[in-house]
């Protein structure tokens, strides 16, 4: 597990899992850090929803093009990649 | 080349127009392509300060005032202008000339995936924004899909079948697959056909950007550093005539449509499945009587989307054991969504009728996915081509691919 995710704003995190679960359409309480979006059943479609989602949620940008994941920098593979890469943007943007 | 269709009746293209980023005619268009030069800059309209994406193949110059009149105007939204321009271009070179029965005969079958969507994008902002309580009365006939198709039959006189076709990205292909269906089977001699797209708007984009599949920087189908599509907008018109009706009067005809096949994935909404890509495609070769040897060119659909190049790719290599020269002019005048197929046509009559294949522009390194296809990679190409297929693919899992001739 990724070490940040323990100390990442409570209130940040449980928003961008309630955001993971209502699209994998489970239980907040049944996502752990470790899972992956394609485990959940997250696709493309699903995640530009998730950003979609997260964007509103947070007011922020997330970089995301998806002919090229990799561009920008952003690890969304797993709940845990997806809360420390929102916490960053969070406080990159709003600074 | 494979024998014709047993007693059916022929087609020709005897006329075309269009207007796009490139230019605003056939031949100023022709040449743009032949140069591979590209069309897609800064977009300029309000509130694109806004926008993530702002480049695109606009239409930079357009003098809506001075080519209509006031009361035109109010009836015209840019899309429907657009395509009124390309069918005077294509009716005035085809030289029709109906008589009262004729015009009976004749028809339009346009494509558009928007239709009147400047219009819509301004009447919710005067509604919502703007806080105001009424829009311009003519406001539903002026975005309404079929207004264009209804133009021209109003401004040429044709008084036989008129409809629009919507199928997102393969409108027009759809749309040039029936008309042609419908001279063959004797229900027309002569339609109006093509498509016609003004999607440009802050609204029109700010959709799109929601799935992410825009390119910032450039439109690079086929190239491995390609990062997704950049749109367009335009129209192109052709005429569609029975074969001897047009060879009676001597019409110059610019090509031959052979065959057309329409096919569903009847999988996903917005990824597509390289089978029905090959099944559209094998449709055509076998409803315009060809062999996949005959092939010389394929306009590919090549949106330089990582979903579509990928499939485009493995359906076209499915289909030919060994594919032809196959290039994107979305490239240069940019993604025409529901006008795509239409102004891609005429890089396909360039290969026919002037032996001129269109580049894939902005091409730069090779990419594995695109499975060692010939992309005509950044110069366009000299070599004679007898037969070539046009592939139009939509979300929606929806495409058409069009089969054409040297005439």
């Amino acid at each position: 597990m990724d070490g940040s995710f323990l100390t990442l704003d409570d209130g940040l995190q449980r928003k961008v899992v309630e955001i993971l679960a209502l699209q994998a359409m489970r239980e907040p309480s049944g996502l752990t850090p470790e899972m992956t979006l394609e485990g959940l059943g997250i696709d493309s479609l699903g995640m530009a929803e998730v950003i979609f989602a997260v964007e509103e949620a947070f007011d922020v940008q997330i970089p995301f093009n998806a002919n090229d994941p990799q561009a920008a920098a952003l690890d969304l593979s797993s709940v845990g990649s997806v809360c420390a890469a929102v916490a960053r943007l969070v406080r990159d943007q709003r600074g | 080349m494979s024998g014709e269709r047993g007693g059916a009746r022929r087609v020709a293209i005897t006329g075309a127009g269009t207007v796009n980023a490139l230019a605003l005619d056939v031949a100023g268009t022709m040449a743009a392509l032949a140069e591979g030069r590209v069309a897609i800059g800064p977009l300029q309209f309000d509130e694109v300060e806004r926008l993530s994406v702002r480049i695109g193949g606009q239409i930079h110059g357009w003098d809506a005032e001075a080519r209509f009149s006031r009361q035109e105007l109010s009836l015209y939204d840019r899309v429907v202008q657009f395509a009124i321009e390309a069918a005077r271009q294509a009716v005035a070179q085809a030289g029709l000339a109906l008589s009262e029965a004729e015009a009976m005969r004749a028809g339009v079958v346009l494509g558009t995936g928007g239709g009147g969507y400047n219009t819509v994008d301004d009447s919710y902002r005067a509604l919502q924004a703007q806080g105001k309580n009424r829009v311009h009365p003519f406001t539903i006939p002026r975005l309404m899909h079929n207004a264009a198709a209804a133009h021209l039959s109003m401004r040429h006189g044709l008084k036989g079948p008129s409809f629009t076709v919507s199928t997102a990205c393969a409108s027009s292909n759809h749309a040039m697959g029936l008309a042609l269906q419908m001279v063959r089977s004797g229900a027309c001699d002569v339609v109006l056909t093509g498509g016609a797209e003004a999607t440009l708007c802050f609204g029109g984009l700010k959709a799109w950007e929601g799935l992410r599949v825009m390119s910032p920087d450039g439109c690079r189908p086929f190239c491995a550093s390609r990062n997704g599509m950049v749109q367009g907008e335009g129209a192109a018109v052709f005429v569609f005539e029975d074969w001897d009706r047009a060879t009676a009067r001597g019409a110059d005809i610019l090509a031959e449509v052979a065959g057309a096949a329409m096919s569903s994935d009847a999988g996903d909404i917005v990824l597509p499945d390289p089978d029905g890509a090959a099944r559209a495609m094998r449709g055509a070769l076998a409803d315009g009587a060809l062999n996949a040897g005959d092939i010389g060119y394929i306009n590919a659909h090549g949106t330089a989307t990582a979903a579509n190049d990928r499939s485009e790719a493995q359906a076209i290599r499915s289909v030919f054991d060994t594919p032809p020269p196959v290039s994107s002019t979305k490239s240069m005048h940019g993604h025409l969504l529901g006008a795509a197929g239409a102004v891609e046509l005429l890089a396909v009559i360039s290969a026919l009728r002037d032996g001129v294949i269109p580049p894939t522009a902005g091409w730069r390194e090779t990419d594995p996915a695109v499975l060692g296809l010939d992309v005509v990679p950044n110069e366009s190409r000299r070599a004679q081509v007898d037969a070539a297929l046009s592939n139009a693919f939509a979300f929606g899992g929806m495409n058409a691919c069009l089969a054409l001739k040297r005439a």
